[in-house]
């Protein structure tokens, strides 16, 4: 093979989305380009999952250094012929490409993620070499971990090396380490990408994990959805057993690891590390109480670690490099890079890998290209259902774990999405309030009522059934849930509604005593009016209108009885003379 | 011996063993931190949120039942946020139950009614979230009212790891998490043995004993009805507790009382054990020296374990003895023996047991060998709860009754008859008698303090006329797989059976544990219930089944010998496989 190509369906593109399968019909046109081209057999087609590309379609890489950008079926033969004459077509790379750090994305994208001899020529397992034979001791891996100053990036932040070293000093029979690949936070895709682009450098991270603890097995914990993910993950596990990677004695050394795939079966939850360990044990998936914390007593009451995906393809990383040279990037307290799943109303929405201390603004504007049509941003809203909204005047801070906090928010696992002057604050907090009403594991009071008590409550306030009372129960509810919450989830799930009615309360109020939306988002809160001095009688509102609501004639002009509406914003739609008005 | 913790809570320095929690370690300080999930019986589940604390140095607040107090730890357990948290907390946790207490069978007695009080709650403050679950009586023994449920796990601990059972499990998530038999099946289809440990256990009236109180009123009402009454053995030692008067025996008490609630013949279960042990003793020494059945021998009292055993261990029917369990004898006995005597018309006596128990009530329509007399033996099956009840619509001042006797010819009872009520005591009385029946002596000592007290699984030599008899008594049925496998090993490997006699009872502590007993049963509370039963006994002139006068003179006047004609037909029984529930 003299050539290889590598193209993707960008999974967060606005045009790739509708046809999920994208991909597979490019697989199947791009090897019957070639068959027709007879280069079958010197160029290789590799499919990858998403590289980082935004709201590019597809992505069709010519390596080593040609991209081709919102690739069309019909392009693909032109490409092909370019490929065969070794030239490029030029008005297909028109892309600007980002600044970003690629630490933990450095191979997806560049290398076909089912080969383990792709992986090896980009430093694959030099890192577990160099542990089992120069660093040799855990202390010494310990300690280059805490050079790094990595955190863990699921979400808390909590150091790795001291996770580690909690369970190292442990002296017992059986430790194990586990990969926490149960992401799920809504627009959340970071890890699903990690795992499927590059999923050797998480086996490898997982091992030195396992060498540093005293552990002999590792388990991934991958949702059962992420069907792309579990496959490639098993293909790297089975390829480390066939090249000594895993099993007795690895590489000849005394080390011995072994490693399994378990399925999680989409509960939120799972995500917490004690409900994924009841998970992984077949019972029902609900957290328990810490301490005792897993790294003294985890799955089977044996110490156990569990770091993040994106935390272990931080590793290899580190170790190759020296958790010196890790820590140079980042801010005082969060080093390295952070993945973002950069979303919502923004222009080139798709993973964003950057530095920790980049400004949100940098990110949003500089990488994402700014607000989609052109609008104003509003907040962005980062940490998914745990997190916050931080307002646009809060653009210019720098990213790290503790200036989220401060603001309300939470890094998270790397959701950010954009809002902007459409997208209402309560029905945000509603949206957020939802998705851990459903998903709450219905163990702890606080949580399972408090999620169903706050939904009621904003729902009244989305209505225009709200009372000023309201806010106050929402409040009272929130605190009682960050306090007496059983686990992480259930303690933070209050966060997006604590952090609207801190940044935008009056918004609230609106709703609550005027009965109005001012986003315009809340459908019960919406009256229509024709608006007579720019309606032409044409009688097309009238027509659409399925409640009924309209009446008149072409002669007098029409009139909307609001207590017939059902607000379906039909006649707002069909209108073309934006005579409908909407408020 | 434990490290010893130094710490302060509320500004009180104190010292405890480490591992010691915040709540037991408050409660050493006379502080009193309300909880709701938590049981004294039971390792905490950390549900329910109340018992939050706050720590110096930490901006989160800690569950007080299940966090380990650490060294200098500074513990706040009152403050006004706490508190006002736990006061939202128990409002949300009324917001979801049907707060319908003055016609609940906990009203009064229950957990979350007194906490609610405790806390001055006088208005339902967020709004309510209605379930609609069935209630499930389908057992007639233990019945389930899951919209009562507060879903403090107490339930499912008990039946799944106290009892091995498996009958009762969480279902669904978030707002629905409901308790239900695994499967959502009826109560009486599921693995449920009725041993009423959940009902005993649950904070609400989520889980009561099905409530035969008003047939009991119906038949003493009857003038066409004549009705008698049997006291089980545990029944003294724990009726004193819903009266204020705990670790006391009431058996003059009961029997004057139960006359008083109007019943002709007033006996005492206690002597049917002695007929029991006459029996069992018999078996066990047919089996010993004529080898006319395989040993070991193992009891079959306790109506719970013969479902148990029936369902889960089916290869042990051999070994079960074949002798009912005493109320039953009691109940035949009453309808043949005491009829024809006092020329009574047997279809006429209503036969009602007074059991610590809540099976009982299955058992006594359990198979057609239940109505030996030709009639149901015994009619009805109240629990100690019951009857306490029933004192109090009666307005009796139970306590301060004069002592009576019970009547002759079913009440007279030796020592041996009384410790059947506590684990260890069938074994010692059918050893006592047994003894005799093997070597024709007396034993010297009749205290066998190795089949005492509490330990989980017992295992004794007891010397018989220069034999070694080997005997294991199991309380709790998890604790029974551990004894039977001992034994199934044995068998498989053609060896010596590890055992001659095997007791089992299904609730821990034996029946003075029992399901239908008094609420807040611990283990200081079994053995202060245990020590009255001993006392009893050693209080008694007569100790042995064998030397007590009455039963001398029912073998003589009706029944002529042990394992004789009249006995298997009347007093035996047999049990069949439900292999459905093979593990």
């Amino acid at each position: 093979m003299d050539k290889k190509i590598i193209y993707i369906r960008d999974t967060g593109g606005v045009s790739g989305t509708a046809m999920p399968d994208k991909t597979k019909d490019v697989h199947s046109l791009l090897l019957n380009g070639l068959r027709d081209r007879g280069m079958q057999d010197s160029v290789q087609a590799v499919r990858v999952a998403d590289i980082g590309a935004y709201n590019q379609g597809v992505v069709v890489k010519v390596l080593p250094d040609t991209a081709y950008y919102g690739v069309k079926d019909e392009d693909l033969g032109r490409i092909l012929d370019a490929v065969k004459q070794g030239t490029v077509v030029k008005e297909l790379t028109a892309r600007k490409e980002p600044k970003q750090l690629r630490i933990v994305l450095r191979n997806c994208g560049v290398i076909d993620p089912e080969s383990i001899e792709e992986y090896m020529a980009s430093e694959g397992y030099q890192a577990l070499k160099k542990v089992l034979f120069e660093l040799k001791t855990q202390e010494k891996v310990i300690e280059e971990m805490k050079k790094s100053g990595l955190r863990g990036r699921g979400g808390a932040g909590y150091p790795t090396w001291m996770k580690w070293n909690f369970a190292k000093q442990m002296s017992v029979d059986q430790k194990y380490v586990i990969c926490n690949g149960d992401e799920g936070d809504p627009g959340a895709y970071m890890d699903r990408s990690v795992l499927e682009g590059d999923p050797h450098s998480v086996v490898e991270g997982l091992m030195i994990a396992g060498f540093s603890v005293g552990a002999t097995i590792g388990y991934f914990y991958i949702r059962a959805e992420y069907p792309l993910a579990v496959e490639r993950i098993q293909k790297a596990i089975d390829q480390c057993y066939e090249n000594g990677l895993l099993g007795k004695n690895i590489l000849g050394s005394n080390f011995s690891f072994d490693l399994e795939i378990r399925l999680g079966a989409g509960a939120f939850v799972c995500g917490e590390e004690t409900a994924l360990i009841a998970s992984i044990e077949g019972r029902r998936g609900t957290p328990h109480p810490r301490p005792p914390y897993p790294s003294v007593k985890g799955l089977w009451d044996k110490p156990t670690v569990i770091n993040n995906v994106e935390t272990l393809a931080n590793v290899p990383y580190i170790v190759n490099r020296g958790g010196d040279a890790f820590a140079k990037v980042g801010t005082q307290t969060s080093k390295g890079t952070k993945v973002f799943a950069l979303t919502g109303k923004v222009k080139n929405s798709g993973l964003v890998e950057v530095p920790m201390g980049t400004t949100i603004r940098e990110i949003v504007f500089d990488i994402g290209g700014g607000v989609y049509n052109n609008k104003n941003i509003k907040a962005i809203q980062t940490g998914g259902p745990s997190g916050g909204v931080i307002p646009k005047d809060f653009l210019d801070t720098p990213v790290d774990y503790e200036n989220l906090q401060k603001l309300g928010s939470i890094m998270g696992s790397g959701g950010m999405i954009v809002m902007d002057e459409d997208d209402c604050m309560v029905d945000i907090a509603r949206f957020y309030q939802r998705f851990c009403f459903d998903e709450s594991c219905g163990k702890c009071s606080p949580c399972r009522i408090g999620t169903a008590q706050m939904l009621g409550f904003l729902s009244k306030i989305a209505e225009g059934r709200g009372e000023i009372g309201d806010l106050d129960n929402l409040r009272r509810i929130s605190q009682s849930m960050q306090r007496a919450a059983l686990c992480g989830l259930g303690q933070t799930a209050p966060n997006p509604v604590v952090s609207t009615l801190r940044y935008y309360e009056d918004e609230y109020k609106v709703h609550i005593l005027q009965k109005k939306c001012p986003s315009k988002k809340c459908r019960n809160l919406l009256s229509y009016k024709i608006i007579t001095e720019k309606c032409k009688k044409c009688g097309l509102c009238f027509m659409n209108c399925e409640a009924k609501a309209i009446t008149g004639n072409k002669d007098d002009g029409y009139t909307i009885d609001m207590n017939k509406c059902v607000r379906c914003g039909r006649c707002f739609e069909v209108c073309k003379f934006k005579a409908v008005g909407k408020e | 011996m434990a490290k010893s913790i130094q710490a302060k809570i509320n500004d009180i320095l104190l010292r405890v063993p480490e591992g010691t929690t915040i709540l037991e370690a408050a409660k050493s300080v006379q502080i009193k931190i309300p909880t709701l999930c938590k049981h004294p019986d039971l390792p905490p589940s950390a549900s329910c949120g109340i018992c939050i604390v706050r720590v110096k140095g930490s901006n989160k607040m800690l569950r007080a039942c299940c966090t380990p107090l650490e060294e200098n730890m500074e513990i706040t357990t009152h403050d006004p946020e706490i508190v006002s948290i736990r006061r939202s907390v128990l409002e949300l946790i009324l917001s979801n139950h049907p707060n319908d207490c003055l016609i609940c069978g906990r009203n009064n007695n229950c957990e979350l009614q007194k906490l609610v009080a405790d806390f001055g709650i006088s208005e339902e403050y967020f709004p309510k979230i209605k379930r609609d679950l069935p209630k499930d009586d389908s057992t007639k023994a233990v019945v389930l009212e899951p919209e009562k449920c507060i879903l403090c796990g107490r339930c499912i601990y008990v039946c799944q790891d106290m009892q091995d059972v498996w009958a009762l499990s969480f279902l669904q998530r978030g707002i629905k998490t409901r308790f239900s038999p695994a499967g959502d099946i009826q109560l009486s289809e599921s693995p449920c043995i009725k041993c009423g440990q959940c009902s005993a256990h649950c904070p609400t009236g989520a889980i009561l004993e099905y409530y035969d109180t008003p047939k009991v009123w119906k038949a003493l009402q009857d003038p066409d009805k004549y009705c008698v009454v049997q006291i089980a053995p545990a029944v003294r030692a724990s009726i004193g507790e819903a009266f204020g008067y705990p670790g006391k025996n009431f058996t003059g008490k009961l029997y004057a009382l139960l006359r008083r609630l109007g019943f002709k013949a007033v006996f005492d279960t206690n002597f049917a054990a002695d007929v029991t042990i006459m029996e069992e003793a018999s078996e066990f020494e047919q089996r010993l020296v004529k080898g006319t059945k395989p040993l070991p021998l193992i009891t079959t009292c306790c109506p719970s374990w013969v479902d148990f055993m029936e369902k889960f261990h089916t290869d042990m029917i051999e070994h079960f003895s074949s002798c009912k369990s005493p109320h039953e004898i009691l109940g035949v006995l009453s309808k043949t023996y005491y009829a024809q005597k006092n020329n009574i018309d047997p279809s006429k006596i209503v036969m009602v047991s007074v059991m610590p128990c809540t099976s009982k009530k299955y058992e006594i329509t359990r198979s057609d060998e239940m109505h030996a007399s030709g009639y149901q033996d015994v009619d009805i099956v109240m629990t100690t709860r019951e009857l306490a009840g029933m004192i109090k619509q009666a307005g009796i001042d139970f306590t301060n009754l004069p002592d009576e006797e019970s009547d002759t010819i079913l009440g007279e009872y030796a020592g041996a008859g009384v410790i059947f009520g506590a684990t260890g005591g069938v074994m010692e009385a059918a050893l006592r008698t047994a003894n005799y029946f093997i070597t024709g002596k007396e034993l010297a000592k009749v205290d066998l303090e190795a089949v005492r007290g509490l330990e989980k699984v017992k295992e004794a030599e007891i010397d018989v006329g220069g034999k070694k008899i080997r005997v294991a008594v199991a309380h709790g049925m998890a604790n029974v797989e551990y004894v039977l496998n001992k034994v199934r090993e044995a068998k498989k490997a053609g060896k010596e059976m590890p055992y001659h006699f095997i007791e089992v009872m299904a609730c821990p502590g034996g029946c003075i544990g029992g399901g239908g007993q008094p609420y807040m049963v611990t283990d200081e509370v079994r053995a202060m219930r245990a020590k009255v039963l001993y006392e009893d006994d050693k209080a008694k002139a007569v100790r042995c089944s064998h030397q007590n006068p009455y039963i001398k003179r029912l073998y003589k006047e009706f029944l002529e010998k042990p394992l004789g004609e009249k006995s298997e037909k009347l007093l035996h029984t047999t049990y069949k496989g439900v292999p459905i529930y093979r593990r």
